[in-house]
C-alpha cells in the first residue's frame, strides 16, 4: 500500500505534462517489467509504449533513481548470430505501438543503487523530444520470468 | 470380445493394431521436429571448469539428455531469454526432466567465474550447469561445434559485449551430438525431441 501511495507521489511530482494539461498523456506505458539477474549484473526492462496522439513521438532517453546507468538496446540476430545494438531513440507512431521486448528491443540497467527484489518496483522516467516525461513503475520479475 | 464383432471389423483392428505395434517398435522412421545433425558434429566432449569450480567433463553429463547452449551472463536480453525458455521445456517435461541437464557454456570466461555462473543458471532451472575455464578451452569446444562469438572492446566504464551463435545443440544420453535448434525460441519442438530422445533405449 505504502509503495503505491509512493508511486502515485512520484508520478505526480515527475510528470507535470499529466497534470498540467486537461488533456490525456500522449503516450501511455503498460506491461512494463524488470528481468532481474543475479548481483550486479545487468537487468532488462520491457514494456509496451501506446501513443494514443496524432503525432510520433519520440523516446530519447530512460533515467532512474535506481540504476546509475539505463540504456536502449535492440537485440538482433542475423545468420545465427546473436547481438546487441545501442539505440538512440525510439519513434511511437501516431496512435501506434512500440514493444519493449525480450528478444527486440530492451533497456539495460546497470549500476543499481540499492540491492532490489522481485515483487517491488522500480520507477523508470521515459523522456521524450516534445512531450512530458512519462514516470513508469516497473514490476521487479525473477530472472526466469516471462512476462509481467 | 473380438470373436463377437463382424469379420471386417475383426480384421480391420487386428490390422490397425499390428501397425500401431510396428510403429511403436520404429518400424517407421523416428520423425524429428529439429535438425537432425546425428553423424556430423563431434561426441560431447570438454575440459571445463563446472559453476562448482572443480574440473568438469562430459563424463559428468553420461546419461542423460543434454541441452547445449553458448552465452555469457553480462547479457540482458538474449541470453536469460533462451535460459528461461529451456526452463519452460525442463518444466513442461515434468518427471522426466531428472534426465535432461541444460549446460551454459560462458564465451566470456574473463567475467564469468564459477560463482557466478553458478548464481546465474540456478536463477533459471535447478538442472542448469554453467561451464566457464580458460579462453584456449572455450576457443576449443566452440571450435568442435562451428560456434562463433566476438569480444566487443570495452568502453569507458569497462562494459562490453560479446556477440555469439543462438544455437541450442542436443546430444543424446551417450553423449552423441543428435539435434540442433537455431534457438531456443521453439520450445515444442525441443520438448517433443527431447522427449524422444529420452525414451530411446540406447
Amino acid at each position: 500500500m505504502k509503495r503505491i501511495v509512493l508511486l502515485l507521489l512520484a508520478t505526480m511530482l515527475v510528470s507535470p505534462a499529466l497534470w498540467a494539461s486537461s488533456a490525456a498523456p500522449a503516450v501511455r506505458a503498460e506491461h512494463a517489467w524488470i528481468r532481474l539477474l543475479p548481483g550486479d549484473l545487468p537487468a532488462a526492462g520491457y514494456m509496451v509504449l501506446e501513443n494514443l496522439s496524432d503525432k510520433p513521438h519520440r523516446l530519447v532517453s530512460v533515467s532512474s533513481a535506481d540504476f546509475g546507468s539505463v540504456m536502449m538496446h535492440k537485440s538482433v540476430r542475423s545468420s545465427g548470430v546473436q547481438h546487441m545494438e545501442h539505440v538512440d531513440n525510439v519513434v511511437v507512431p501516431a496512435h501506434g505501438k512500440i514493444e519493449f521486448k525480450p528478444g527486440g528491443y530492451h533497456l539495460m540497467l546497470m549500476q543499481r543503487a540499492q540491492p532490489l527484489k522481485p515483487g517491488q518496483v522500480a520507477v523508470l522516467i521515459l523522456k521524450f523530444a516534445d512531450t512530458g516525461d512519462l514516470s513508469v513503475g516497473f514490476k521487479i520479475r525473477p530472472a526466469n520470468a516471462s512476462s509481467d | 470380445m473380438l470373436f463377437r464383432l463382424p469379420r471386417f471389423l475383426a480384421h480391420g483392428t487386428l490390422l490397425a493394431l499390428t501397425m500401431l505395434a510396428l510403429a511403436a517398435c520404429g518400424g517407421s522412421k523416428t520423425e524429428w521436429q529439429l535438425n537432425d545433425v546425428t553423424g556430423h558434429l563431434p561426441d560431447l566432449h570438454f575440459d571445463m571448469t563446472g559453476d562448482n569450480g572443480q574440473p568438469m567433463t562430459a563424463d559428468a553429463l553420461k546419461g542423460k539428455v543434454v541441452m547445449m547452449f553458448f552465452g555469457y551472463t553480462h547479457c540482458p536480453d538474449v541470453c536469460p531469454l533462451s535460459l528461461t525458455h529451456l526452463h519452460t521445456v525442463m518444466q513442461r517435461l515434468g518427471k522426466l526432466a531428472d534426465q535432461v541437464r541444460i549446460v551454459f557454456v560462458s564465451v566470456d570466461p574473463k567475467r564469468d567465474t564459477p560463482e557466478m555462473l553458478h548464481g546465474y543458471v540456478r536463477a533459471f532451472d535447478k538442472h542448469a550447469v554453467g561451464l566457464t575455464g580458460s579462453v584456449k578451452q572455450v576457443r576449443k569446444l566452440t571450435k568442435a561445434y562451428r560456434v562463433v562469438f566476438n569480444t566487443d572492446p570495452p568502453d569507458n566504464h569497462g562494459n562490453y559485449e560479446v556477440s555469439h551463435s543462438s544455437a541450442v545443440f542436443i546430444f543424446d544420453r551417450q553423449g552423441r551430438a543428435r539435434l540442433i535448434s537455431g534457438s531456443a525460441d521453439n520450445m515444442p519442438a525441443i520438448e517433443h525431441d527431447v522427449k524422444q530422445l529420452i525414451e530411446e533405449s540406447s
